[in-house]
């Protein structure tokens, strides 16, 4: 049997109890420093052969302070998870600055970060446990789409790369003392599978394990992941990894995102997660959704009882997970639904035997 | 369960793509001929079935490969992967290559106990990490369990193992309790149907959620090239499995018979088999088979397709094939499109871009989604390949006898950037119409993109970018494609661009090329192939520079209803001029000088033309209006019109043009300016009074908030600083010219005689400001502007006037009436509301220094308001009444809040 963090426990307690709050983007927080190539290189990476400017993973390394002030701030906001900033980093996507050497230690810099943010949270509040994330990102290649046109049956990646770039982030992140596996932003679902084999495989190898939270993208009005599949169809080719919960995030915004929470809360029976964009971006590229705006988009949400877990992604600040926070916390948290047991399979769309 | 209801849940595994079930599928595999192998499977999908299994075991077949590769394949033809699949194969390292493969939830098909415990529990451990449900073969340690007992026992046994130790959930658990051939002649043969039969029920009963599948075609094998025989068996064999619970076959879904529909006799006979009801069963339906054999059919056929769409217009077949991505009938339809038109060219241009564009409608509003987009584009493609002999014996013909590739396009997403999915998403939709795509993938520095631009000659170049600031880096690629002289057409992609940005931000940078928007992958082509046509670039462009222009006046207007920073801040962001580093020029002269019956002729080169059509709803500049697709004719005909009038008007002096110009020393103060009297500034005789700019920006840039008196030096700077002011007409005698030269039911005339007065009073303006620049206050002696330059405001030096955006105060005119005595000077008048008549007039200031420019006051806050209110003596109220446009409150609520 594989042994389980007391963290697990209490972070199963808090849900129980309450809708969780999961913290806002750290793109756009990063964007406030308005960092140049130089601060991004830092010291260490001064003479760094290649241009390194939005490799906002390399700020644990370069800027550890300002990675470990922004999730400071998402804790002062009320989130009791916050994810570490590792959206990127697995040697595939690493590779783009040539730094898929660095993967391994990116993410126990990035979770050792997070980590000492919480443990200073915890001592300060021990009645109110906060948790974090190990973010584990798309990467930048998709295994079911091909990239050449005269060669449907081509990849640029396979599961096999997959697997093992997301187990050695995986390790770096469990060794820098994660408390959950978020396996997010999920476009294509065979990318998600490899890190779901990957995440099963270090905590046999580790003999530990960790609430997995996966949370997929649905890209836009089709109701579809990039890849194709439909929310239910996702959902069925997530469910074996038993998910602390599943959830949709990015891509949309709050309004948008509804009707496809809305059915994975009618038939995943796990906690539900959610954590749109604030809006969409406008025209110049920028998110103007007012916390206030978004907090009231996510709001009833929680009054219909179809989440278990909020927040932010792209443009959303600390000031909109406090308003979230505030509007979501006099709810009580959707209570998971008994679905019968069927096969239920999928391609991209779903397959339920006798349905 | 009733029987119905039984076989409602009945699950068909289309068996087709199975190179041991199907000779066919097998020479295909073996040709690699994948396309028709395809075909197979999508027609599985489209007689009704739900999951297909697919099986490469072939001994000469690298099968791992042949597996990866066909689940690939299928991945991008979302008809098929829309169901689940099964992967077929006894060999374990087949079975984890396609679990590799798929996103969906598939079934392994098939693991068992018979290499034991060990290996059954790692490959079960692995199915359910890869997210799969299992078959599980009733097979063990000694072999294929034949009896309804040893059925039984290994299923369970198999049970335990997979529901205790793995933790498989036991309705992903799918028993394959093995069914054999029956009536071989051998005996002990006789029993399986029913073994299998009763094996069926009892595992249902202890295992109740588990699932029962079994390849049928096994147990009428004795009965090889007897169809009708073989299709009855197995209608009967599943009409008592499916009851006993039996819920998953891999059957032929077209070739089953319906139990009832089955001849009486033979039906019975082949119960008797089934359930080996009685000894001589085999014999009796060996004797009486041949005489069921009939043409070999099966009675059943397989599901129509639905065609009914081939008896539409060319067009809508067109449309069909590329929207639904079918590949059958395009060349042949291709062919009918290529016989109507003119030039094969056009059936490109016309019919299969009309289809593309509807396969991009579909997308925009989410009733296609990517992989079915993907799909279509090789539709397109291969129409297009398909036309590709006619179009090179086109150019032979016509005498250019090397066909080039379409297009060349360099494609990157910007440094900074790593997000490419969907710029490879694009290249692939491009490649597919014939477009050369040379992709020189993320995080490409400018410098790098320019000069694979250059080095490839491309005919444009394509940027694409997900995250925020790569629009900033967009602008900066434009930016350097200006200033190293590129002036090919420069593409814009990507999940944060957006058409306004494009417009605003973008497309001013590259003034020597066209900057355009390409919503999604869909568009692409019809973008590209436009800029790309001889016959359509021109009007194309022409267009897309016309709706630029409008998305940032619209955009302006927007930004105007944005938040406000107050007055105070507003006048610390003051636009700062290094005074002490500049000598204001002085006038020539100071007070006012008249112009009198200004000579008309002098005028017509300072004529813009472009407002004039605007005047008649024409959009677009002249003088490319003139060639304009859509209006170009009616826009000639009416300039043809105006330039036969204005002749006239000149020679017969029909309007008479008036003005006055008057220059003052003058200094700021605050947001005012004082005018005085004479050099010694010692008396103050007006104040022209100015509106702040108050909109909230971005701090990141740091433009000023400027107000018109930030371009005259301060009081108690010490410096001599001056303004100016005008007011000209060219409507002096309009009635009376209209009265005689227009007959009164001659609407058109009369408007067209007004306009070109309005157009005369413009000029009339340009023409003095020229002169204030190069002679009357003459600080740009030496200037030598075209017509086109004045039009772009290339000059030094202003002429703002009030009642537009740098002042929005009609009021203001009131100060410049009273300076100048304008109305006993020229007799032009302001009425109460401060409209000037006649109404071809144009009156303003004059301002001299190089960085004063036009500029948008927006709305203004309350604050500034009372300011104003102030210093006009005004109340608030009417101060609000006369900025009421550019108000950034409602006053109403305002006061009502107050009250």
């Amino acid at each position: 049997m594989l042994e389980r963090k007391p963290s697990f426990a209490a972070l199963e307690a808090a849900a129980n109890e309450r809708i969780l709050i999961i913290d806002g983007a750290m793109g756009t927080m990063i964007q406030r420093y308005k960092l140049d190539e130089d601060g991004y290189r830092g010291v260490r990476f001064k003479d760094w052969h290649r241009d390194v400017k939005g490799n906002n993973d390399l700020l644990v390394l370069t800027q550890p302070q300002i990675i470990g002030a922004i999730h400071d701030e998402y804790f002062a906001a009320g989130a009791d998870i916050i994810e570490t900033n590792t959206f990127n980093a697995q040697k595939i996507s690493l590779a783009d600055y040539g730094m898929e050497d660095l993967a391994y230690e990116v993410n126990l810099a990035a979770a050792r970060i997070a980590r000492d943010v919480a443990d200073t949270w915890n001592k300060k509040t021990p009645d109110k446990l906060r948790f974090v994330a190990g973010a584990i990102g798309p990467t930048n290649r998709t295994a079911s789409i091909s990239p050449d046109v005269n060669n449907p049956g081509f990849r640029n990646v396979d599961f096999d790369e997959l697997r093992d770039a997301y187990k050695e982030q995986m390790c770096g992140l469990m060794d820098g003392g994660v408390d959950i596996i978020l396996i997010e932003t999920i476009f294509d679902t065979l990318n998600a599978k490899a890190a779901g084999v990957a995440t099963l495989e270090v905590f046999e190898e580790k003999g530990v394990e960790l609430p997995i939270m996966i949370s997929g993208t649905i890209t836009d009005r089709s109701g579809r992941t990039l890849s194709g599949q439909t929310a239910e169809a996702f959902w069925y080719s997530m469910r074996h990894l038993r998910p602390f919960s599943i959830g949709l995030n990015c891509a949309l915004g709050a309004d948008l995102m509804r009707p496809y929470l809305a059915e994975l809360s009618g038939f995943a029976d796990t906690r539900i997660s959610a954590y749109p964009n604030a809006g969409l971006p406008n025209a110049m590229g920028e998110y103007d959704e007012t916390p206030h705006d978004m907090a009231c988009a996510i709001e009833p949400w929680a009054r219909d009882g179809i989440v278990n877990i909020v927040g932010g992604c792209c443009g959303s600040t600390p000031e909109h997970i406090a308003h979230v926070r505030e509007h979501v916390s006099k709810f009580a948290p959707r209570k998971i639904p008994s679905i019968p047991p069927k096969l239920r399979l999928s391609g991209l769309e779903p397959f339920v035997h006798g349905a | 369960m009733t029987t119905a209801n039984a076989a409602q849940a009945f699950i068909n595994v289309g068996e087709r793509t199975n190179v041991t079930g199907s000779a066919r599928f097998r020479k295909l595999i073996e040709a690699n001929d994948y396309p028709a192998a395809l075909a197979v499977a999508r027609s599985q999908v489209e007689n009704g079935a739900q999951v297909i299994d697919i099986n490469m075991d072939e001994g000469l077949l690298d099968s791992e490969k042949a597996m990866t590769t066909f689940l690939n394949l299928i991945a991008s033809e979302p008809d098929i992967a829309r169901v689940p699949v099964m992967i077929d194969s006894s060999k374990w390292s087949v079975i984890e290559a396609g679990l590799k493969c798929v996103q969906g939830k598939p079934i392994v098909n098939s693991i068992s106990l018979k290499e034991g415990e060990e290996q059954f529990l790692d490959h079960a451990k692995k199915v359910l990490r890869y997210g799969a449900a299992v078959v599980v073969m009733a097979f063990d340690e000694v072999g294929q369990a034949d009896t309804e007992d040893r059925k039984f026992e290994i299923c369970h046994r198999a049970y335990k193992i997979l529901t205790e130790q793995v933790g498989f959930p036991p309705e992903d658990i799918i028993f394959d309790p093995n069914i054999f051939a029956v009536a071989t002649g051998i005996e002990e043969h006789n029993g399986y149907g029913i073994a299998f039969i009763e094996a069926v029920r009892r595992i249902k009963k202890v295992m109740p959620l588990v699932h029962i599948s079994g390849g049928v075609s096994n147990l009428s094998f004795a009965f090889r090239g007897n169809e009708p025989v073989r299709a009855a068996m197995h209608s009967v064999f599943l009409y008592y499995a499916i009851a006993a619970g039996m819920d998953m076959g891999i059957v032929n879904a077209g070739q089953l018979t319906p139990y009832d529909a089955i001849d009486p006799e033979l039906r019975e006979l082949c119960e008797d088999v089934v359930l080996n009801k009685r000894p001589d069963a085999t014999d009796r339906l060996l004797d009486a088979a041949p005489r069921f054999k009939g043409d070999g059919s099966t009675g059943a056929k397989p599901k129509e397709k639905d065609l009914s769409w081939r008896n539409q217009p060319v067009q809508e077949r067109l449309t069909h094939s590329l929207v639904n991505g079918i590949t059958d009938f395009i060349e042949e339809d291709t062919e009918e499109a290529r016989q109507q038109a003119a030039k094969p060219l056009h059936v490109i241009e016309g019919p299969l871009m009309a289809g593309m564009n509807v396969v991009g409608d579909l997308f925009g509003a989410g009733k296609m989604f990517l992989p079915q987009v993907v799909k279509s584009a090789r539709v397109m493609k291969q129409a297009v390949a398909y036309l590709q002999p006619f179009l090179e014996e086109e150019k032979r013909a016509s005498g250019v006898d090397q066909m080039p590739a379409a297009g060349k396009i360099v494609m990157a997403t910007v440094k900074g950037d790593v997000h490419d999915i969907g710029k490879n998403i694009v290249g692939v939709v491009l490649q597919c119409n014939n477009y050369e795509v040379i992709d020189l993938g993320v995080m490409v520095p400018a410098a790098k993109i320019l000069e694979a631009a250059k080095k490839e000659k491309a005919d444009m170049i394509g940027l694409s970018g997900l995250i925020t600031p790569s629009l900033d880096e967009m602008c900066f690629v434009a930016a350097e494609m200006e200033r190293e002289g590129f002036d090919c057409p420069l593409l814009i992609g990507g999940a944060t661009t957006s058409r306004v940005h494009t417009a605003v931000k973008i497309s001013p940078n590259y003034s020597k090329g066209q900057a355009i928007y390409v919503l999604d992958a869909s568009r692409a082509v019809g973008v590209v192939s436009k800029l790309l046509s001889e016959t359509d670039r021109q009007d194309y462009v022409a267009e897309i520079q016309t709706e630029y222009v409008k998305v940032r006046e619209n955009h302006l207007k927007n930004e105007a209803s944005k938040k406000r920073i107050p007055l105070s801040a507003a006048r610390e962001n003051k636009f700062n001029i290094d005074w002490p580093n500049y000598t204001p020029p002085k006038p020539t002269f100071l007070g006012t000088r008249k112009f009198e019956n200004y000579p008309l002729a002098e005028l017509v080169p300072y004529i813009d033309w472009t407002p004039f059509f605007q005047t008649w709803e024409l959009a677009g500049r002249y003088p490319a209006i003139l060639k304009d697709n859509k209006v170009g004719a009616e826009a000639q005909k009416l300039f043809n019109d105006a330039q036969e009038m204005l002749r006239a008007m000149v020679a017969g002096n029909w309007v008479r043009a008036s003005g006055v110009v008057g220059f003052w020393p003058a200094n700021a103060i605050g947001d005012d300016i004082a005018v005085y009297a004479d050099d010694s500034r010692s008396e103050q005789i007006a104040t022209f009074h100015t509106l702040r700019q108050q909109i909230a920006r971005d701090p990141k840039r740091d433009r000023a908030h400027t107000a018109l008196s930030d371009f005259i030096a301060p009081q108690g700077s010490g410096i001599a600083d001056y303004v100016g002011g005008f007011a000209v007409t060219a409507g002096l005698g309009e009635e009376d010219a209209i009265a005689k030269h227009v007959k009164a039911t001659d609407d058109y005339s009369r408007i067209l005689l007004k306009a070109l007065s309005d157009r005369l009073a413009e000029a009339f303006a340009e023409c003095m400001h020229a002169r204030v620049r190069r002679e009357l206050w003459g600080y740009a002696a030496d200037e030598k502007l075209s017509n086109d330059d004045l039009i772009l405001e290339k000059y030094r030096g202003i002429r703002p006037a009030p009642g537009y955006p740098a002042q929005p105060d009609h009021t203001e005119k009131g100060t410049i009436w009273q300076l100048m005595d304008v109305e006993n000077a020229i007799g032009m008048q302001l009425t109460e509301s401060y409209a000037m008549w006649p109404g071809a007039a144009v009156a303003g200031l004059y301002f001299s220094h190089p960085d004063s420019h036009y500029f948008g006051v927006g709305k203004v806050e309350r604050d500034q308001v009372e300011d104003y209110a102030a210093r006009k003596g005004w109340t608030v109220e009417e101060t609000e009444r006369w900025l009421a446009p550019v108000l950034n409150y409602d006053t109403r609520s305002l006061r009502e809040a107050a009250a």
